[in-house]
């Protein structure tokens, strides 16, 4: 049972960043906050990739001569899913960028961020 | 066979995209005519590429970097890809010319951003219906996404607001299927499709597998507005500038449905492989769902953008139902759908767009006489509308009549009747328009007598399009079975 | 030459929509508009009648002309069933064009070009239908029929024309649809099926209970336009339409293209064996013989002319599916010839009834006392139609009527017989005394000779005319009786 907890904690901490996130995208009314739910639920995403890239003693992923003539894939981490990461970064940046935009442009026509008075004022 | 067709079709809209912001420094003259040539030329190689994948029958790959797969990214261009690239390039280019005179005042004055956001939004979709490559997919998707967000956002005031909406619940799907694409990659260490597919085969019962596939669907299942997560669909619809939409209506939620059908169909291979999961069951349901209450939904309106709007909801649950069904007939449904679907929901929201324009509203209760103001607007209309319904010899029959085979072949018999009802309830809120439009004389006779009076007539850039569509709908219609027997055929998974 | 003849079916189904084409093109000349029509009109009757000798020769006409789906091509075939109808419609269809011209200006209608195209479509559907080869070419056509008849239907564009299109779209569409589904399993269950006399459905193929629920559904498909009841409300309703309307589509093509389904149906989809198999044939029967008489006791309540004769053309029509049903020889025959023999006497009695409403706007049949004396001719045309659809020889409503009992005796369903002579009394309660009254009821309104103008008064006495020779001399001219003895030998005869 601890072992379940312990074992896996970075699995237990990343489910509840991700539900933490989702959690603020659905049931929060302010926008920002919602954003901000975006951003913790993609950084949630973006750090369960990692944890597929290291390996219990490998290196990182530069040939280091020393290890050996052979190079052996146990002896590095993974270096794709860093590199996926760096593209899903940049996505999530460029979201954040065009949803402050859009939340500029929403806020100087509204004048507020929540919600329900959004709504009220749209009808 | 390797070529660099895919990749050409994708540059050339990327390197348009970037120049026309750079041209308008020099002159704006230039902006439109260099974006039409992009969207042009862009159509032209994607047809010449689905061409050569019928006559060789196989696909068409080009290893970016030349590196091969599964190592590099592959743009892999199959008989799917063959229907689903030109479908973009075409209606991107038909939507375009019917930009030329709709942007509205104050789009005009950047329309130098509007169309570069326009063909980059392009961009993504061929992209993503070109790639091999499941995190490729995942860029492309959200190239589109962003670039879609700002097209909403340019809209009436209270657009960037759908925007964001539609945003936060975007990513919410995008996020899911990079959280999907983790669990699949965890399990197969491989991110092309042919080679994810291959290695998922000794996997396919774990529960990883299943995660991974629900959340890939559940991903797709939003960006493709299923029932019930369509609530960003409608105000995304009625708010953004008509251009967008005749061009998201037609191709946006179909990205949904196309990631559906490659994650099912080409990485799990339900259906070849004995495996049973329920998720095509609940897809079903959720689609058979999808049909009856958006149609509802969409009789309830008044407004035709939000009709139609919801009409999409119920319509994209004809392709994913078809898909649900795992057999032939329901593929080949779908997936004629998707097609039709496309050219029908761009015309009627390029009609609507020209009412909007003329009328300065698009009340449907008040179109009094417009049969005979706009007669080729109103005609267009009818055709598509006629499709929706599944009339013959429209288009919009003959998916229906796959869906329906396809449903009585897979032995469900509540599927019949709810594809049966529906077109039922789709004749009721597209003949209550015509209706409207060409047998009721105008209610109030002050104001707007004068107004259908002022009416000018739509010019050709508005009117060639619109003729186009309609065109576009009959001949599928009639042109179905060479169209199912030399394309359509070989998507459906061998063993199906 | 010989390539040309060979396409003969595909000129007569292209020349209406060439027609429709052209009309709608000389919209704002009204002259130039009609002669299309004329135009077209003669030269599809002279097209049809040319292939008389080759059809009675026992030759067949095939042609296939596109792949619809797999196993269904788009096929015209002629055959003798369909020549009756085709020739019935076609020579129809001349005067009433006639008679349309002569209405519509006596009435100053509005929207006369949208008339005359729907019309012209109308016709294309029809004999798309008396040519269809196969399951999937009936139902394309069928469907056209509904919708190019919908804006004739509601014409008038008052609140209750669009209520009556409402009403008509609503049966109709979810007729189309049960037939959808019909022709969609069967579909599923033989791979290629096509018409053929004697049926292609028997009880190797499917069970039996999967046949009834098939024959079921069809029947519901073709019974809405054959007004059987209960699906006959719509009929009158449609009323509405002006007379033209009513006389060719509801006396000829749309109630005719029902009785033809039925007739299709019953012969050439499951043909006599296999519906004594599944006993379907008495309960048919037994619908027929009730609508026969109940609908004739409605008429007999009606005051609106229209209404009585749409009444009487609902009892009518059943005494056709009644033959179908009877599964005799005699029956199937008098089926077959009473298409011809209704259409020409229920033409006469629609013309009149027009000509007297568009002359001195006379509707109702109480205030048609006297008229006699003002419209002599027209209303001696109405005594012919009277006394013909009551059965009463030499007129050929008798010939039908005859080889209809016969066929009823041939079956052993004395019930059918004593179902046929009430009828034939309630015929003559509600249509004699109309005529009756004109002659020799007193009136102060009509006393003087006042008949209406040449192109309301020579078709009707036209048709009359006709009437009186098909009674006397069935086998000459369009040699009906020749063509129904073929359908007879082909469909109970052991099949070809």
């Amino acid at each position: 049972m601890l072992a379940a907890v312990f074992g896996w904690y970075n699995y237990w901490v990343l489910s509840l960043l991700m539900l933490v996130g989702v959690y603020g995208m659905m049931a929060k009314r302010n926008l920002l906050k919602k954003l901000m739910g975006m951003n913790i639920l993609q950084v949630g995403v973006i750090l369960f990739w990692l944890t597929f890239s290291p390996k219990l003693g490998a290196t990182i992923p530069v040939v280091d001569p020393s290890l050996g003539e052979t190079i052996r894939a146990a002896d590095y981490a993974n270096p794709l899913p860093q590199a996926l990461m760096l593209t899903a970064i940049v996505v999530s940046v460029a979201t954040t960028g065009v949803a402050l935009a859009l939340l500029i442009r929403i806020h100087r026509r509204f004048g507020t961020l929540e919600e329900d008075e959004i709504l009220q004022r749209m009808r | 066979m390797q070529t660099s067709a895919p990749v050409v079709v994708v540059a050339i809209l990327f390197f348009a995209a970037l120049l026309l912001p750079v041209v308008r420094r020099f002159s704006a003259a230039a902006v439109y005519p260099i974006a039409l040539a992009a969207g042009a030329a862009a159509a032209a190689v994607s047809l010449w590429q689905a061409s050569l994948v019928i006559r060789t029958g196989g696909p068409l790959v080009s290893w970016l970097g030349g590196w091969e797969p599964p190592w590099g990214i592959e743009f892999r261009v199959d008989h799917l890809g063959a229907i689903m690239s030109p479908l973009v390039t075409v209606v991107s280019l038909i939507v375009l010319v019917f930009a030329r005179r709709n942007l509205g005042e104050r789009l005009e004055r950047r329309s130098h951003f509007f169309y570069s956001l326009y063909l980059l939004f392009t961009m993504g979709l061929v992209g993503f219906v070109q790639t091999g490559d499941l995190f490729n997919l995942y860029v492309f998707l959200e190239v589109i996404a962003l670039t879609g967000y700002a097209l909403v956002a340019a809209g009436e005031p209270r657009a960037p607001f759908a925007a964001f909406r539609y945003m936060i619940l975007g990513t919410l799907a995008a996020s899911f299927y990079l959280l999907g694409l983790a669990y699949l990659y965890g399990l197969t260490g491989s991110l092309n499709f042919v080679d994810v597919a291959a290695r998922l085969a000794e996997h396919q019962d774990t529960r990883t597998a299943f995660v991974a596939l629900a959340f890939l669907l559940v991903g797709f299942g939003i960006k493709a507005a299923l029932f019930p997560l369509h609530a960003w669909l409608p105000d995304t619809y009625s708010y953004s500038p008509s251009v967008t939409v005749a061009f998201m209506a037609a191709v946006g939620t179909k990205i949904g449905a196309y990631g559906i059908f490659r994650v099912l169909y080409t990485v799990y291979e339900i259906g070849t492989h004995r495996q049973h999961l329920p998720v095509t069951e609940v897809m079903g349901i959720l689609a058979a769902v999808a049909i009856v209450v958006g149609s509802i939904l969409a009789i309830a309106q008044t407004d035709l953008n939000r009709m139609l709007a919801y009409s999409s909801v119920s319509q994209i649950g004809y392709v994913l139902l078809g898909f649900s069904l795992v057999n032939s007939a329901g593929i080949t449904g779908g997936v004629l759908h998707v097609l039709n679907h496309a050219f029908m929901k761009s015309s009627l929201f390029m009609v609507t767009g020209a009412i909007v324009s003329r009328l300065g509203h698009g009340d449907l209760r008040r179109f009094g006489e417009l049969g005979r103001q706009m007669p080729v607007a109103m005609a267009t209309f009818t055709v598509a509308a006629l499709s929706m319904v599944g009339l013959p010899p429209t288009a919009g029959f003959f998916s229906k009549w796959y869906l329906v085979v396809g449903a009585i072949q897979a032995g469900k018999w509540p599927y019949v009747v709810v594809i049966l009802a529906s077109s039922l309830l789709n004749a009721v809120y597209f003949f209550r328009v015509l209706e409207s439009a060409y047998f009721t004389r105008r209610l109030d006779p002050t104001s707007a007598y004068e107004h259908v009076a002022a009416i000018r007539p739509l010019p050709l850039s508005v009117t060639a399009p619109l003729g186009v569509t309609a065109i576009a709908i009959l001949l599928l219609g009639l042109g179905s079975w060479p169209l199912v027997e030399h394309v359509v055929r070989f998507i459906v998974p061998a063993g199906l | 030459m010989e390539t040309l003849l060979a396409y003969r079916p595909l000129w007569i189904v292209l020349v209406t929509p060439i027609a429709a084409a052209l009309i709608v093109a000389s919209d704002r000349r009204p002259n130039l508009r009609e002669s299309w029509t004329i135009l077209a009109s003669v030269v599809q009757a002279l097209l049809v009648a040319s292939m008389l000798p080759a059809v009675l020769a026992g030759e067949d006409f095939e042609l296939t002309l596109l792949p619809l789906a797999s196993g269904f091509d788009l096929v015209l075939r002629v055959d003798p069933l369909g020549m009756t109808f085709a020739l019935v419609a076609s020579i129809l269809w001349v005067v009433t064009s006639v008679y349309s011209i002569g209405y519509m200006r006596a009435l100053d209608e509005k929207h006369q070009t949208g008339y005359y195209a729907s019309f012209a479509v109308c016709i294309f559907a029809t004999m798309g239908l008396a040519f269809s080869a196969n399951p999937l070419t009936f139902l394309v056509f069928y469907e056209v029929l509904t919708i190019a008849t919908y804006p004739l239907v509601a014409h008038k564009r008052t609140p209750e024309a669009v209520r009556a299109g409402r009403k008509y779209l609503a049966y109709t569409l979810s007729a189309g649809l049960a037939m959808l589904l019909a022709v969609g399993w069967i579909q599923t269950l033989i791979p290629a099926p096509s018409f053929r006399p004697g049926g292609f459905l028997d009880t190797s193929i499917a069970p039996p209970a999967t046949l009834v629920v098939l024959f079921v559904l069809l029947m519901l498909g073709v019974g809405v336009k054959a007004g059987v009841m209960p699906l006959h409300a719509w009929l009158p309703t449609a009323m509405i339409a002006p007379t033209p309307v009513s006389a060719l589509l509801h006396a000829v093509a749309v109630v005719k293209a029902g009785v033809f389904g039925v007739l299709r149906v019953t012969g050439f989809v499951f043909g006599a064996d296999t519906m004594r198999e599944i006993g379907v044939h008495l309960p048919l029967a037994t619908i027929a013989a009730f609508t026969i008489v109940v609908s004739s006791v409605i008429a007999l309540s009606q005051d609106n002319l229209k209404r009585r004769l749409a009444y009487s053309t609902v009892s009518q029509l059943s005494y056709i599916v009644l033959g179908a049903a009877l599964l005799s020889a005699a029956g199937l025959t008098a089926s077959v010839i009473h298409i011809a023999n209704h259409a020409f006497m229920k033409i006469t009695l629609f013309f009149v009834a027009g000509a007297v409403y568009a002359h001195l706007h006379v509707e109702k049949v109480s205030e048609m006392k006297g008229i006699g004396r003002a419209m002599p001719w027209t209303m001696g045309a109405f005594t012919v139609g009277a006394v013909g659809i009551a059965g009463i020889p030499p007129l050929p409503g008798f010939v039908s009527k005859w080889w209809l009992g016969i066929g009823a005796l041939q079956a052993e369903g004395i019930v059918f017989l004593l179902v046929l002579v009430v009828s034939a009394l309630l015929n003559v309660l509600y249509l004699f005394p109309i005529a009756w009254q004109a002659f020799f009821g007193k009136s102060e309104r009509f006393t003087r000779y006042d008949e209406a103008r040449l192109a309301l008064a020579v078709p009707p006495v036209l048709t009359a005319a006709a009437s009186i020779v098909l009674g006397i001399a069935p086998a000459i001219g369009p040699r009906f009786w020749d063509l129904a003895q073929r359908v007879t030998a082909s469909v109970l005869g052991g099949g070809s």
